[in-house]
């Protein structure tokens, strides 16, 4: 069996990269764990690597604004990253992860990579720790959620997770390009306000993906799903669903097999 | 060290002291705030005449820090006359005697280090150890409460990283006492509203442990407006090391290396400082600047190091700085340190203010030579600061330079055993029992409501949602529990394996506690009891296995000069010790804080009420066989175990009607620790659905809470309850709070097994079916004439129960 090569990209302040590995090791995967001055000494070379995910956390403090440096840092570091995502391969980014893509201009997705949306504080004001519900977007084409139901649920945790973008016209290419790739719902499916939508982002929107879905940058935790006793109902008697998180990342490893 | 150095400290940084009068001495003291006391002054006297020489201002702080009541828990170790109601007797060593004295007795094979380090280790499986430790950041936390508290939990994450050769955290936990929210008196100039400090505390304690990337998912708040002028907050964290870095140690020649932040002029005199009573005129110098990612940094470089074995042992610098690390590591050997080679955030620090400072973040390790640039490249990779300051040597001494100038020149005998013990007076009198009296009975669903809205009961989630409990993907039992995720669980339980990597092993542990101020206002010695029971009868309902539990003890007291308080100390200490023989649960570790008391706005002292938190923490064999305290279904049955009594002394519904005396709840450990095992054999046996304790409120809470979490009602017969049959009162049976009872949900069909796997304990009647759950959301009870006595909205009693907080802060 082929075990790709995934890259979980370390920064200070990073502090989700193990279970993301861990989310990766399970479905098959070979993480490995690298320091972006491992990448900028050319020690590590991204284009050796099959898979991209960039862990959540607090990169460097979330200091002038949640993942703004780490933004900086893949831009100048990680120059061979728009021809990684050109080839095709699989790249994640999670909470602060997705915030750096955004940030760096690789979502949503622009020819000049230029960056078209942001992040602002939570509406409660407060960093704030949940369980969502979750629609994906099932005729978007991202590779990750092959074979998931619809309506799904995962964790978020941030204090900075609220979605803006640069102008209303920008709302309308994601949909058009199929760019959106999951929203906070209700347990039955309806797109409502706080605390269903746990920080006030946009349209409800909880992660975005490109043309091609092989991006993929979402606020909610999908590495802290990946075992049933996670989910917070797992001790009833009603709860009988799978492992949703894991899912994503098997999808991530077969594809790049 | 070189011939031209002077052999003993610059005369122009001397500080003198020899043949001053103990009055100068005091006035000196006070001017720097040293804490120290006359005997003290005496006994540093004594030993720089005998070297005849002054000493330098450095020395004088390094003793002031190492003899501090903060890092050498003097009251705790020194000779005590206790004098209970006619009988005197002397306590040599308190600490010994008590906490010490049980963990001997106990003789765990599973305890791994006690007393000894940063924290206290327990073994984890084969391979693996926890090491487990709280502590408190008061004063800090009363001055600036959103950097006290954020520094206290970094304080208490750098124990535990210098715990062994380090662990890495995998829990917070954070406990506080505050003033009530709805204060309205008047406050003395200084002191903060307990609105500003609970929510600057709360701030304090998210940012820096969501930075670090731990879960905070244990904790408690009790609120009581004697706290108002000295806030209590616990910081406690859980760390994972593997067995074989539980030891360490020390060989001359080794190099000090310091690593992690930087030293600045922030968190000067915080050891001596929590050694005193907090007035207007504390220094705002005493509280650090904590910076969550620079120890971050170190965290990861500091594991990375570790599991390339490149340094031989590891100590944090918490209180007293590098004056306390380096003194601590070397107390067998002995240092010499050059100051001008630490790294510093300003140029023009002193002498004694580099090798004194607070500054967070730091750590000291011992590193033999050969694996320095190995070790150094390690942290460059992590953008993590190192500074070889200095080395260990065999001299016995402890020697600072600084720039060629020797700035202390110490022995390591007199530094660590030199503190002269005085002898102090304790007191105890038994209070006399009296019957409860005053306050007005109350409607049973009035009561109901206004229990369950209380501030000591009512929802947590505005807090807790702001910590980040999930962080590292173990926490698979939540701290809000049920149907909507917002009950209130009475312990989380942490699968720590993305740490070791191990998926596939589904041990676990938890963490609780137990805290009651209030039984302690009748006796502390029953307030321990009931507070180790509380904490185990949490991890039991959890699914934890209460024969693997281990404790830690925080005291936090008022001045222990004033022998009331100090024989009160006694009796909770004496409490400790037995609960801990009786439940078989050895204390691993701890501390106390002590002098928590200020004037209030009329200039009277302000004692807080004698404070004890009990952390326990036990291993669980299965995570995947753990409970949620959440009702599962229709149609099951209730059963409750342990008995009730009429000991409402201290309870929260006498709080309520405004009623006092009675009787404390008293607990027997041993009946208490026999319902606890086999309630957690039937839990292995999957014979249980949802388990709660029954603490503030007793049944009427614990069932209401049940109920709405699950979003189930339930009908409850009061007569059916294992209980003193002297009790004629439903009230009494329905808030009583007699300890070590848990509320348990079991399925019909299963009831037969579980009678059948109590026994005897079944038969004498100390488990009980007591009611049933039911479809309808509602909570109803039968009470001993046989009618309805209460039948009440559970969706009502939610609402109630989750609008206090966010209404008084709002």
């Amino acid at each position: 069996m082929n075990h790709p090569k995934v890259l979980v990209l370390r920064a200070a302040g990073v502090n989700c990269e193990l279970e993301t590995a861990g989310a990766f090791a399970a479905v098959g995967g070979k993480p490995e764990l690298v320091h972006i001055s491992e990448l900028r000494g050319g020690k590590k070379r991204l284009m050796d690597y099959a898979v991209l995910a960039i862990p959540g956390g607090f990169s460097y403090g979330d200091d002038v604004g949640a993942g703004k440096v780490l933004a900086n840092q893949i831009r100048h570091t990680l120059t061979d990253l728009r021809q990684f995502v050109r080839l095709g391969r699989p790249v994640i980014g999670i909470c602060n992860g997705f915030q750096a893509l955004v940030k760096s201009g690789i979502l949503p997705h622009s020819n000049a990579c230029d960056q078209t949306a942001s992040f602002t504080v939570n509406d409660s004001g407060r960093f704030e720790a949940r369980w969502t519900h979750l629609r994906l977007n099932i005729q978007s084409s991202c590779l990750f959620f092959k074979g998931l139901p619809e309506m799904i649920e995962l964790p978020v945790a941030h204090g900075e997770g609220k979605l803006v973008l640069k102008s209303p016209r920008h709302l309308e290419d994601l949909k058009k390009n199929k760019s959106i790739a999951l929203q906070y719902v209700t347990e039955d499916g309806k797109l409502l306000g706080y605390p269903h939508n746990p920080n006030g982002s946009i349209f409800n929107i909880a992660g975005l993906t490109n043309p091609e879905g092989n991006v993929l940058g979402l606020m909610p935790h999908p590495e802290r799903f990946v075992a049933v006793q996670q989910h917070p109902n797992w001790t009833r008697q009603t709860y009988r669903k799978q492992a949703i998180g894991l899912e994503m990342f098997r999808n991530a490893v077969i594809h790049a097999r | 060290m070189s011939s031209s150095v002077a052999e003993h400290p610059a005369a122009s940084d001397d500080f003198s002291i020899v043949g001053k009068s103990v009055k100068e001495l005091r006035a000196l003291g006070d001017h720097r705030h040293l804490s120290l006391n006359d005997a003290e002054w005496a006994a540093v006297q004594a030993h720089f005449k005998l070297l005849k020489r002054e000493p330098s201002l450095a020395e004088i702080e390094t003793i002031a820090q190492t003899w501090s009541e903060h890092c050498k828990h003097k009251i705790f170790t020194s000779p005590i006359r206790y004098t209970e109601g006619r009988k005197t007797r002397t306590i040599k060593n308190l600490f010994q005697e008590t906490i010490v004295a049980a963990t001997e007795a106990l003789q765990k094979p599973w305890c791994l280090s006690v007393f000894e380090d940063n924290a206290g280790v327990i073994s984890f499986g084969k391979k693996w150890a926890l090491a487990f430790k709280a502590e408190t950041h008061n004063p800090p936390s009363a001055l600036e409460p959103y950097g006290g508290a954020a520094t206290g939990v970094g304080g208490v994450v750098r124990d535990i990283l210098g715990c062994g050769l380090g662990a890495k955290p995998v829990l917070n936990t954070d406990v506080f006492c505050f003033g009530r929210p709805d204060y309205k008196g008047f406050l003395p100039e200084g002191a903060h509203h307990p609105v500003r400090t609970l929510r600057g505390v709360v701030a304090g304690v998210r940012d820096y442990g969501n930075r670090m990337g731990i879960p905070t998912a244990g904790g408690g708040i009790w609120f009581d407006d004697d706290y108002r002028l000295n806030p209590l907050v616990f910081c406690g964290t859980v760390g994972l090391l593997p067995q074989w870095a539980v030891k360490k140690e020390v060989k001359p020649g080794d190099l000090i290396v310091a690593a992690g932040g930087r030293t600045g002029r922030d968190g000067l005199h915080g050891a001596t400082f929590s050694s005193a009573v907090l007035g207007a005129d504390a220094p705002s110098s005493a509280v650090q600047i904590g910076h969550a990612i620079i120890e971050k940094r170190v965290l990861d470089a500091l594991l990375r190091a570790r599991d390339r074995r490149l340094y031989r042992s590891v100590t944090d610098c918490g209180a007293g700085g590098f004056s306390s690390a380096v003194g601590e590591l070397a107390a067998r050997c002995g240092a010499r340190v050059r100051l001008e080679a630490a790294p510093l955030k300003v140029s023009d620090l002193e002498s004694w203010e580099i090798w004194l400072s607070e500054s967070q973040e730091r750590m000291v390790l011992a590193v033999p030579a050969k694996n320095l640039k190995a070790l150094e490249a390690v942290f460059a990779a992590e953008g993590c600061e190192t500074a070889v300051i200095g080395e260990f040597t065999r001299t016995g001494r402890l020697e600072v330079l600084h720039h060629a100038n020797a700035v202390v020149d110490l022995d390591m005998k007199f530094l660590h055993k030199g503190l002269p013990r005085i002898e102090r007076e304790a007191v105890w009198n038994a209070p006399s029992a009296t019957k409860p009296s005053g306050g007005a009975d109350k409607k049973l669903s009035q009561a109901l409501k206004e229990a369950v809205g209380h501030l000591n009961v009512c929802s947590r989630e505005w807090v807790i949602r702001q910590y980040d409990h999930e962080v590292q993907g173990g926490t698979v039992i939540k701290p809000l529990q049920g149907v909507r995720h917002d009950g209130p669980g009475d312990a989380c339980v942490i699968w720590p394996h993305t740490a070791t990597g191990d998926m596939d092993d589904f041990s676990g542990f938890s963490v609780a506690h137990g805290l009651n101020p209030e039984y302690g206002r009748f006796d502390p010695y029953w307030m321990a009891l009931a507070c180790v029971d509380e904490a185990l009868r949490n991890l039991t309902c959890v699914g934890a296995d209460p024969s693997r539990a281990a404790l830690l003890d925080n005291f936090c007291w008022a001045s222990p000069e004033d022998p009331k308080q100090l024989g009160a100390l006694v009796r909770a200490a004496e409490g400790c010790r037995d609960a801990a023989k009786g439940f078989a649960a050895p204390f691993i570790s701890g501390k106390d804080s002590l002098y928590n008391q200020s004037k209030d706005e009329k200039g009277r002292e302000l004692p807080i009420p004698g404070t004890l938190l009990i952390s326990a923490i036990a291993t669980i064999p299965d995570t995947r066989k753990a409970l949620t305290m959440d009702f599962k279904g229709p149609g099951n049955a209730l059963y409750l175990i342990g008995r009730t009594n009429d000991e409402m002394g201290g309870s929260l519904y006498h709080r309520l009607l405004g009623r006092a005396g009675g009787e404390v709840p008293k607990v027997c450990p041993v009946t208490a620790l026999d319902g606890f095992k086999s309630l957690h054999a039937a839990i292995l046996k999957g014979l249980v659905l949802s388990a709660h304790d029954l603490s503030d409120g007793g049944l009427a809470v614990a069932a209401t809470e049940m109920g709405f979490s699950g979003e189930f009602g339930c009908l409850v017969d009061l007569d059916e309850m294992p209980r003193d049959p002297r009790i004629y009162s439903n009230e009494t049976l329905l808030f009583s709070e007699s300890p070590s009872r848990i509320l348990i949900e079991i399925k019909p069909e299963d009831e037969g097994s579980f009678l059948r796997h109590f026994g005897k304990a079944a038969k004498a009647a100390a488990v009980r079916r007591i009611g049933q759950t039911t479809a309808n959301p509602i909570f109803k009870v039968v009470g001993l004439d046989g009618s309805t006595i209460l039948e009440e909205s559970l969706r009502e009693l939610k609402e109630g129960w989750q609008k206090t907080l966010p209404a008084m802060l709002a």
